[in-house]
């Protein structure tokens, strides 16, 4: 079989001959193959003469193409074709066909822009990647906050405010939430009353004798919890002084506590230890004015505002 | 047969050009009609105006860059891809019930290709002559005439390839505008692509490449093999008839008539091969029914012809089925759709085009998508309350402004809060986002597992259409 087909066949060889008789069939690659290959050869060089191509010592051949950018100091440059030029000019156009929409938040007030449906389609959409970008790494992703750790901006209890003044104060200066330790200054059976008081006001399961004197100790210049969270315990909003008597927790932990007694233990030990962190960056400077209004906008939405 | 390797030494066949010779016949006019009305259809649609308020004054229009397909009276937004899907089975499924009915009717009477490259061939024969002029012209060194001709046609081709990709990119844009543009240099980089490839493809696929398109590229020229059946309808060649016992052979005297024919054992060909010679893809019928057929049934036209000259009986080559063929008492042949496959085929067909007509009819005038916000599904607010938020997505699909009105059932009306917007106006073509919140008591929200949005369009109530949305509430599973 493999003899007749070696018969048969009309194959050329290279037209060597070693050691007399070893000779080479001469199979030539598919013509089209071949000139793809010389193709890709020719647009290699076509290539590298337009772009960057071979690096020489530290610096590099540019080529004969070139990129005209404004750089983030908003100079004008032109420099040999490279992707980062590419990037940064891509962004500059991005920040072009959104500009209209910033100047006209800058140019609405607060009212207007929630009023108008085409503005506030754009506040949805810009505000949700800007407080992504953000908000969201302390806040969380819906605004949701962290129980102990990050207010809950979805809810209608707003510690410094839910105006949209308030809300763009916060933005622009950030706050920080204190609250003085309680633990040195009164007894264990003190902060106990105190907790059963505070209790009492969000509708917990109570010890009532405990609250009574609670009460009376939250009035007092003993614990002088009154100068802050003002004699009603609705708090005070000039210095973000929580309301005691809703059902929203931030700092104590009392929706996860089991039990009354749970919350009552998880109240105690907000009012024995204080509080000293409830830091809100400035974004004033980070952001620009009309990115800081549309959060503001976006925010005020998430809640509801006030 | 295996082939040797003597063969195989050319990887790929050289084409054989093929000069078709014209021929005339029900079959010729039956073409002739679908390519007149496919390319009146084709080439004048875009031109065709239609008023329309917020887009430009064209029948049909696909407007990618708007997100719409504007269909005299109707139209599509994306959201009603599902339209595409339909339309696409439908024209699978027609395809396939066709082709088991009377074969590769697709290829031979509609198929662009063959349309495009009847139209090339009819240019070919306008400039360079009937079969014979072109043989010879084809076989003649090049001097003055055949630069001529064979420019002249070349150059028709291109046009005709131009005017196709013209047209083609006119679905596109506003089609008077696009031309003027076109020839300005004003036109979208895009528009100048697409002319170019569809002009370049068309030349090579309608005047240079033609029956090898068919068969070395179509998949579906080599896969409708699948779809015949022993019933189905092609074009054969009646060998019983036309070879006899002594086979076929010429009319020369002594076996003129038939009766001298069938004395001498001879078939009724009169091998005068006029069916090869029509054939577009080059084929010779009487070889029996072959993956390169299209189906165009030039061929019957060709053997008709023939036959009436000699005063045979027709049919020689006819449609008729491979069972009826090979039949020892054949009857009239005709098209059975008696086969579980053929009435399967129909009523998928029936039921996806009633889909398709019922969809259509019935869709409304604008779109909605209702989303629960679930980071946080609910909020338990200062007093107790329980809140979910909603947003609502509004899209106008008709051809004005509207209105819409957004209420609530299943829920006390205060509980439903839509900040600045318990009506919004929408832009046609535009979308219109809405922020609902719900606040019910504990107690309420406990019982409330769900409730119903309702949409208005201000002034039409009775195109209202609603949505149920959960509400979630702490403590509950669902």
């Amino acid at each position: 079989m493999s003899e007749q087909k070696l018969q048969s066949q009309t194959v050329q060889t290279t037209g060597h001959a070693w050691d007399g008789d070893l000779q080479e069939y001469n199979n030539p690659l598919p013509v089209w193959w071949v000139y793809t290959f010389y193709a890709t050869v020719i647009f290699a060089i076509v290539y590298w003469t337009i772009y960057p191509s071979w690096p020489i010592g530290k610096d590099w051949i540019g080529g004969v193409s070139d990129i005209t950018y404004v750089n983030s100091e908003g100079e004008t440059k032109t420099h040999s074709w490279n992707t980062r030029a590419l990037l940064l000019e891509d962004l500059n156009q991005a920040a072009a066909a959104q500009k209209p929409y910033f100047d006209k938040v800058a140019s609405m007030s607060y009212e207007q822009i929630a009023k108008d449906p085409e503005m506030n389609g754009f506040i949805l959409s810009s505000g949700k990647a800007l407080f992504a970008d953000n908000c969201a790494p302390c806040h969380q992703a819906g605004g949701q906050g962290v129980v102990g750790f990050f207010p809950n901006l979805t809810d209608d209890d707003w510690l410094y405010g839910g105006s949209f003044d308030t809300i763009h104060e916060t933005l622009m200066g950030g706050r920080r939430g204190y609250m003085p330790t309680f633990g040195e200054v009164l007894s264990g059976q003190q902060i106990d009353q105190l907790a059963n008081y505070v209790a009492s006001l969000s509708g917990i399961g109570h010890d009532a004798a405990k609250a009574a004197a609670g009460g009376a100790l939250f009035n007092s210049e003993t614990a002088a919890c009154f100068y802050c969270h003002s004699s009603d315990a609705k708090g005070r909003k000039d210095i973000g002084a929580p309301n005691l008597t809703d059902n929203i927790w931030l700092w104590a932990n009392v929706p996860a506590a089991d039990g009354d007694e749970g919350k009552i233990a998880a109240i105690r030990g907000v009012i024995s230890n204080g509080l000293n962190k409830g830091v809100m960056p400035a974004w004033a400077g980070r952001l620009s004015p009309e990115q800081i209004k549309v959060l503001t906008v976006y925010v005020h939405e998430l809640g509801g505002g006030q | 047969m295996q082939t040797g390797l003597e063969d195989q030494l050319g990887l790929y066949q050289k084409r054989i050009p093929i000069f078709t010779r014209s021929v005339k016949g029900k079959f010729r006019r039956f073409k002739t009609s679908v390519l007149v009305l496919a390319y009146a259809i084709f080439f004048l649609l875009p031109w065709l105006p239609w008023s329309r308020l917020d887009a430009p004054a064209q029948a049909v229009l696909f407007d990618l860059p708007g997100r719409r397909f504007l269909i005299f009276g109707l139209t599509v937004y994306p959201q009603d891809v599902v339209w595409l899907a339909l339309l696409l089975f439908i024209a699978a499924i027609l395809l396939f019930f066709v082709t088991g009915l009377v074969g590769r009717a697709f290829c031979g009477y509609f198929c662009f290709q063959t349309l495009w490259t009847d139209f090339y061939i009819w240019i070919e024969h306008l400039i360079q002559g009937e079969r014979p002029a072109r043989v010879r012209l084809y076989r003649q060194p090049w001097d003055r005439e055949k630069v001529l001709k064979v420019g002249g046609t070349h150059a028709l081709w291109l046009l005709a390839s131009f005017w196709t990709g013209v047209t083609f990119a006119a679905y596109f844009a506003y089609a008077p505008q696009l031309v003027l543009d076109f020839f300005t240099g004003q036109a979208a980089a895009a528009a100048y692509i697409t002319i170019g490839i569809l002009t370049v493809s068309t030349y090579a696929a309608a005047g240079l490449m033609r029956e090898q398109i068919c068969t070395y590229v179509c998949p579906y020229g080599r896969f409708q093999s699948v779809m015949y059946e022993a019933e189905t309808l092609a074009v054969h060649y009646d060998a019983r008839r036309g070879e006899a016992a002594h086979g076929r052979a010429s009319a020369r005297a002594g076996q003129r008539t038939l009766a001298e024919r069938h004395e001498k054992g001879l078939g009724d060909c009169v091998d005068c091969g006029l069916c090869v010679q029509v054939c577009p893809v080059g084929i010779d019928i009487r070889d029996g029914l072959q993956y390169k057929c299209i189906s165009c049934g030039l061929c019957i036209d060709a053997c008709n012809t023939i036959m009436d000259s000699f005063n045979f009986p027709r049919g020689l080559i006819r449609y008729d089925s491979e069972k009826n063929l090979a039949s020892p008492t054949p009857t009239a042949p005709k098209v059975q759709w008696k086969r579980l496959k053929t009435i399967g085929y129909g009523v998928a067909l029936i039921l996806m085009s009633a889909y398709l007509v019922y969809s259509i009819g019935t869709r409304g005038s604008f779109d909605r998508a209702v989303n629960q916000i679930r980071q946080p599904l609910y909020v338990v607010l200062s007093n107790g309350d329980i809140r979910n938020r909603y947003q609502i997505r509004i899209t106008n699909k008709a051809g004005q402004d509207q209105v819409y009105v957004i209420s609530a059932h299943g829920i006390p009306a205060d509980a439903l809060d839509l900040g600045n917007f318990s009506e919004i106006a929408v832009k046609p073509g535009h979308s219109g986002l809405v922020q609902a919140s719900v606040r019910l008591s504990p107690t309420l929200a406990a019982q409330t597992h769900q409730f119903e949005l309702v949409i208005t369009p201000q002034g039409k109530p009775a195109e209202a259409r609603s949505e149920t949305v959960r509400f979630d509430s702490p403590g509950r599973r669902q």
